[in-house]
């Protein structure tokens, strides 16, 4: 695996795999009396978020702590960031601090790239969601659910399903972790979504596109539902909440017509009602709780495959700068 | 953990193959040594009720299964058997790439209040075992530990010493063992081998000094 984890087209399909098999492994531990390991004790996990969370910056956060690893948590609100300091010198102070690790969110799409890539910092550095570009963590997570519900077998990768994912893909940094690392994977992506939420250049992803829901249920061993980003919603992408419910929905009578074993994925926070409605979001088939546990076993799986291992060996941060790889960083979206 | 990747570590694996292995132990030995161990289970346990063996990946699981088949010949009785991963116990990982995990498998009724018997496949530092008591302290209370294996060699580098062992196998650090097993290797038996001769010196250096490196 690479120093850093900033985009789900970091991993092949190997190195996804043996996250997998590590989360697994993980996901024991939280059946035990004492759910805490030994393994990073000493080592210092920087949370850096800049956007709101709870869900990824608690299941980082529980991640860490039992890998025994020390935690800071940093917000943007109430930090030197609120009076205008730049992401270069929160870098900088962070790594006088002495992190082996910081996980970044960002509203800006290849912040986490930024950083890693510029030399501030000599730690590791996991994207924990930056803009519209990536969500690597997320993918995983949805990986491993896929993989527990739907193959059962260690070692195994998703090879042969279909998996639908429904709504806002222009906004959504899951989605596109979501198409690469699943593909690596072997599972075939449809991407259903309005044609005002189809991002430009989407035919040069490796999935297919539909705007008709219905036409590809009954063929869906996975149906993943997007949450309609209302902060992001700064035009008219579709007439009213309604319609959009109406046409993109799921509601019981199509979840109904999905295959027998197929399960529904949400990867949260869900707006009932809109994208999803309480029976399909309360019936069994529905794994968004699944998902936010498994969250933590990936993040554990992470974390100790990132710093479990001796300390990065490669070039010191300054001399791992390439010419031209600042300019690169800030426009992410060409890695789309 | 199979001791066999502990001293032929990492830096032994590409280096030339030294002169070949002389076999300590053939599969008969070794099903005799395992049928002595079992007994002498019961007679210290006096009858072992309380018995759960864990083997420790990837040999000691193997040879804490045979055990565990051989402890029901005698008693007539099951013995829970499972498995306790140590890598995230180790003192040595920060000296390596990650290792990837095996599988920690306690068996249904716990181990709180039993006998536990840990099972490997060679004794070398210590180090091993020292990982698996610390593992099996988060997993529950024990009312005593004991420790099996089938090779004993010597070189301690930790106050352990085991309760079963199979062989006694005085060695130096310049030598490997090896434990093959039918389940992991196709065939049982266990081989003493040299180390290739420019690295020897370097290794039996790192197997001192790498454990007084401070631990992760």
């Amino acid at each position: 695996m690479k120093r850093h984890l900033i985009s789900a087209a970091d991993l092949t399909r190997d190195d996804a795999v043996l996250i997998l098999d590590t989360a697994e492994e993980m996901a024991r531990i939280a059946d035990r009396p004492i759910k805490k390991l030994p393994t990073l004790r000493g080592r210092t996990i920087v949370n850096l978020f800049f956007e709101d969370s709870t869900r990824t910056r608690i299941s980082f956060e529980a991640a860490a702590k039992r890998l025994s690893a020390d935690v800071i948590n940093f917000s943007a609100k109430g930090s030197s960031v609120s009076k205008g300091e730049s992401l270069k010198d929160t870098a900088l102070t962070l790594e006088a601090m002495g992190a082996d690790a910081v996980v970044i969110r960002h509203g800006d799409s290849g912040a986490p790239h930024r950083l890693a890539t510029s030399g501030w910092i000599g730690g590791s550095v996991v994207n924990a969601g930056d803009g519209t570009h990536e969500h690597p963590t997320q993918a995983l997570l949805d990986a491993f659910t896929l993989r527990r519900r739907l193959v059962g077998q260690e070692g195994a990768d998703l090879a042969g399903k279909r998996v639908t994912v429904v709504g806002d893909i222009l906004h959504s940094r899951v989605a596109r972790s979501d198409v690469r690392l699943l593909s690596t994977l072997g599972a075939h992506v449809t991407l259903v979504a309005p044609p005002t939420l189809v991002p430009y250049g989407v035919e040069s992803w490796p999935c297919e596109v539909s705007y008709d829901l219905d036409a590809v249920l009954d063929t869906s061993d996975a149906v993943m539902m997007l949450r309609v980003q209302r902060e992001r919603m700064n035009a008219a992408f579709f007439p009213t909440e309604r319609e959009y419910a109406r046409r993109y929905g799921l509601d019981g009578e199509r979840m109904a017509r999905m295959p027998e074993h197929a399960v529904v994925m949400h990867p949260g926070p869900m707006n009932r009602g809109m994208e999803i409605t309480a029976q399909v979001a309360d019936s069994p088939r529905c794994t968004a709780v699944e998902q936010v546990t498994n969250g933590v076993s990936i993040r554990m799986a992470v974390m100790y495959l990132l710093l479990g291992g001796s300390s990065p060996s490669g070039p010191s941060p300054s001399t791992t700068q390439e010419p031209g790889m600042q300019h690169r960083a800030g426009s992410s979206e060409e890695n789309n | 953990m199979d001791d066999s990747s502990a001293h032929g570590s990492p830096e032994s694996a590409g280096s030339a193959q030294p002169a070949p292995a002389r076999p300590v132990l053939e599969a008969p030995d070794i099903a005799r040594v395992l049928t002595r161990i079992a007994h002498e289970i019961v007679e210290r346990a006096k009858g072992a009720d309380d018995v759960v063996l864990l083997g420790i990946p990837t040999r000691g699981v193997h040879l804490a299964g045979r055990l565990g088949a051989k402890l029901e010949e005698i008693t007539g009785r099951t013995v829970p058997v499972g498995s306790l991963d140590i890598t995230m116990y180790r003192d040595d990982l920060r000296m390596g790439p990650p290792r990837a995990l095996a599988r920690t498998e306690i068996p249904a009724e716990g181990v709180d209040g039993s006998l536990v018997v840990l099972v490997d496949d060679v004794l070398y530092s210590g180090r091993t075992i020292r990982a698996a008591l610390d593992a099996l302290g988060d997993i529950g209370r024990p009312r005593a530990v004991q420790l099996a294996v089938l090779v004993d060699r010597g070189h301690r580098e930790l106050p352990i010493r085991a309760d079963y062992v199979g062989k006694n196998l005085p060695t130096s650090q310049r030598e490997t063992v090896r434990v093959q097993l039918a389940e992991e290797d196709g065939h049982d038996g266990v081989l003493l081998g040299a180390r290739a001769a420019q690295d020897a010196g370097q290794l039996a250096d790192d197997a001192r000094h790498g454990g007084n490196a401070p631990a992760g």
